[in-house]
């Protein structure tokens, strides 16, 4: 009986098993950034404790980080407190520290990837659920609180229990129009919010195959939203390629040993697993969420559900009064306030490039308030030197700082009032992004384009551009 | 710290699937170094809203102010994995929940804490509320090692997964410790691991 990629990176990571029956699992790569670490770091200090290996630790600043007038001291106090304590924290205890200013700075999602310190087979934790985005490489990745990042860095390791494993096979080809957003969508819309529980998710199938690693990313993303702490795909030569070259890569001969390690821990062609499930691509259309969580979702073209006639009356009738939709409405025609491109779901090179397509030759639509967050300060970079930062510029979209700014609404980037917001984010919660009565319709990034573009929720097919319509492929790798 | 065998305490009702941990904790109150003073914040943008039948929020009814434990419906703490959540709650005075399922990273966040929740059956979770809906000064005995909790008469199985009655009942919930024990044993599992030096 052969193994699951979980299987033999967990066995390969485990220390010991603990007196309670948990397992002592080493993490390979702690990534921490200024919003789950200060208690973290203050623990040790009261503890006397240093942090175990700073060789595999590395930290970033994104959730609070102003993405616009970043001069210090930051206007928004606290912003700055924060900021300052993880840069002494990381001076006091040698932890390798990307922060404001420094050109590697970022999402801590789309940084460990760019950097090349996301690598298969690595077990990595993070202050952030988010963390799931790294099992695009095939590592074992997930999110901890701050306790568990005391822990982490303390020690290198978590006391935990052993996951499931959920193969989701998606095959076919995805329609034009449609993107690794949909299919994600689409999954966490079937299995719902809370069915991955207790399993890790893997991703396989033609389509998985054939995406690039920005797309299996943003797959593995949103695993969290469907309840799997753990999403992975399996590595292949799309992830090696995606690998080498990076400043935290293995190089030359180096590289060869770890194409081989790498290779050896995809799971068996005669794995089991705990779960199987099938999606078809082919058949998908662009995805909108109508509700409160990243579950309640319909085809652009569909209609929102009526409370009586769904099995969970009291939870949709509840969704579409906070929404201010009313029961059966079509999604397509739904006013939009806001426009929000960016986040650790999609705010790498491909989704600007994609989401810039949409908008050439197009401007924002009067009283629509349009914003590009790219994930990192590297994909910015790139965006700014590819032109499409002036696209989105002229196109009337304001150009920002890298953060994560108007997913979470931790820094001044938040909605206002009741708006309603088209966002290529990963949660459309009550208050998610800043305002307490704020509205999120989540969808890909050239269905916000499309959106900021009619003031309103549109289908993105009916928008698509020429070079599109000819099926030219996104680019593959997430930053220079 | 030390063990947890059991909890008593006066109840709260909070009804609703899928409760997430922007609503317990929003993303404002996680602007700061430390978690004092969150258990001001606890739901608060949803307390703004009246809930049925209090009126209130629950966590505004009066006769439900000094409740230590909390019962809840499915999928409690989805979301993000801010510990800021639990943390309010537990500074609010909420020293076990009592739910049909809770979200995988809250619920590793809590036990990190100390803060059991463990998990009853939909109906019985109901007939909980019900109970303590009619008599609010009633108090809640959960008892983590027999697997049970009792309110007026009433009495069903409200489980920890075994591990994890091993880990509160022992004390051991509390892991830094024993993750510092026998460091050697980590350096060695490192080593076994190629990447660590670089291939």
């Amino acid at each position: 009986m052969g193994k699951t990629l979980l299987q033999k990176v967990w066995d390969l990571h485990t220390v010991r098993r603990l007196p309670t029956g948990q397992t002592q699992l080493f993490i390979g790569l702690h990534l921490v950034h200024e919003v789950t670490s200060p208690q973290a770091f203050d623990a040790l200090r009261t503890r006397g404790w240093t942090v175990a290996r700073p060789d595999r630790t590395f930290a970033t600043v994104d959730h609070i980080v102003p993405t616009r007038d970043r001069q210090r001291p930051f206007l928004d106090v606290l912003a700055e407190d924060m900021i300052s304590a993880l840069e002494r924290n990381c001076r006091d205890f040698g932890v390798r520290l990307a922060s404001l200013g420094d050109d590697r700075q970022g999402i801590v999602h789309v940084i460990g990837p760019e950097l090349g310190l996301t690598q298969p087979g690595m077990t990595i934790a993070c202050g952030d659920s988010h963390t799931s985005t790294h099992g695009a490489f095939g590592s074992i990745a997930f999110g901890i609180g701050t306790s568990q990042v005391r822990d982490v860095l303390a020690s290198q390791c978590l006391a935990l229990e052993p996951l499931k494993v959920r193969r989701i096979r998606v095959t076919g080809q995805l329609p034009k129009g449609v993107y690794a957003k949909d299919v994600v969508l689409t999954i966490i819309q079937r299995l719902g919010v809370s069915g991955g529980n207790g399993y890790a998710y893997e991703y396989a199938g033609d389509t998985i195959e054939r995406m690039t690693m920005d797309e299996r990313m943003t797959i593995c993303n949103m695993s969290i939203e469907g309840g799997a702490r753990v999403g992975y795909v399996n590595p292949d030569a799309t992830t090696f390629e995606y690998i080498k070259g990076r400043p935290f890569a293995p190089a030359g001969e180096a590289f060869d040993k770890a194409v081989a390690w790498w290779t050896s821990l995809a799971s068996d062609p005669d794995a089991s697993f705990d779960d199987d499930v099938e999606i078809r691509a082919d058949e998908l259309i662009p995805v909108v969420t109508w509700g409160v969580n990243p579950g309640q979702s319909i085809g652009v073209d569909g209609r929102v559900p009526d409370p009586e006639k769904s099995p969970d009356r009291q939870a949709v009738t509840d969704a579409l009064d906070y929404m201010g939709l009313t029961p059966g409405q079509p999604i397509e025609g739904m006013k939009v306030d806001v426009a929000f491109i960016g986040s650790c779901t999609n705010g790498r090179l491909s989704d600007l490039r994609e989401a810039a397509r949409i908008i050439r030759g197009r401007h924002v639509a009067p009283g629509v308030k349009a914003l590009v967050v790219p994930g990192s300060d590297s994909v910015s970079r790139a965006a700014e030197r590819e032109g499409l930062a002036d696209t989105f510029r002229a196109a009337g979209f304001e150009w920002r700082g890298a953060g994560c700014s108007m997913c979470l609404g931790m820094n001044p980037d938040k909605l206002e009032g009741n708006q309603v917001c088209a966002a290529s984010s990963n949660r459309n919660f009550k208050g998610r992004q800043g305002s307490p009565t704020g509205r999120t319709l989540l969808m890909s990034p050239a269905m916000v384009a499309a959106a900021a573009v009619a003031g309103a929720v549109t289908d993105v097919r009916e928008m698509v551009p020429v070079d599109v319509a000819q099926g030219t492929p996104s680019g593959n790798r997430g930053a220079d | 710290m030390g063990a947890i065998t059991t909890v008593t305490g006066r109840a709260l009702p909070l009804r609703g699937d899928d409760i997430d941990t922007d609503r317990i904790m929003p993303a404002r109150f996680l602007r700061g170094v430390s978690f004092e003073g969150l258990e001001q914040h606890v739901f608060e943008d949803d307390r703004k809203k009246p809930v049925h039948p209090y009126n209130r929020h629950p966590f505004d009814v009066a006769s439900f102010q000094g409740a230590s434990v909390l019962l809840v419906n499915a999928n409690f703490g989805c979301g993000s994995s801010r510990e800021h959540a639990p943390q309010g709650l537990h500074r609010w005075g909420i020293n076990a929940v009592i739910g049909e399922s809770f979200a995988e990273i809250f619920f590793g966040n809590s036990v990190m804490i100390g803060l059991p929740c463990v998990t009853a059956s939909r109906e019985d979770v109901q007939t909980l509320m019900e109970k303590v809906e009619k008599n609010p000064q009633a108090e809640v005995h959960i008892d983590l090692v027999a697997g049970t909790c009792e309110v007026d008469g009433f009495r069903c199985a409200a489980i920890l997964p075994p591990k994890m009655r091993e880990a509160f009942t022992t004390g051991a919930w509390d892991t830094t410790g024993m993750l510092l024990e026998n460091f050697d044993e980590v350096h060695a599992t490192a080593a076994r691991l190629p990447y660590v030096d670089g291939f």
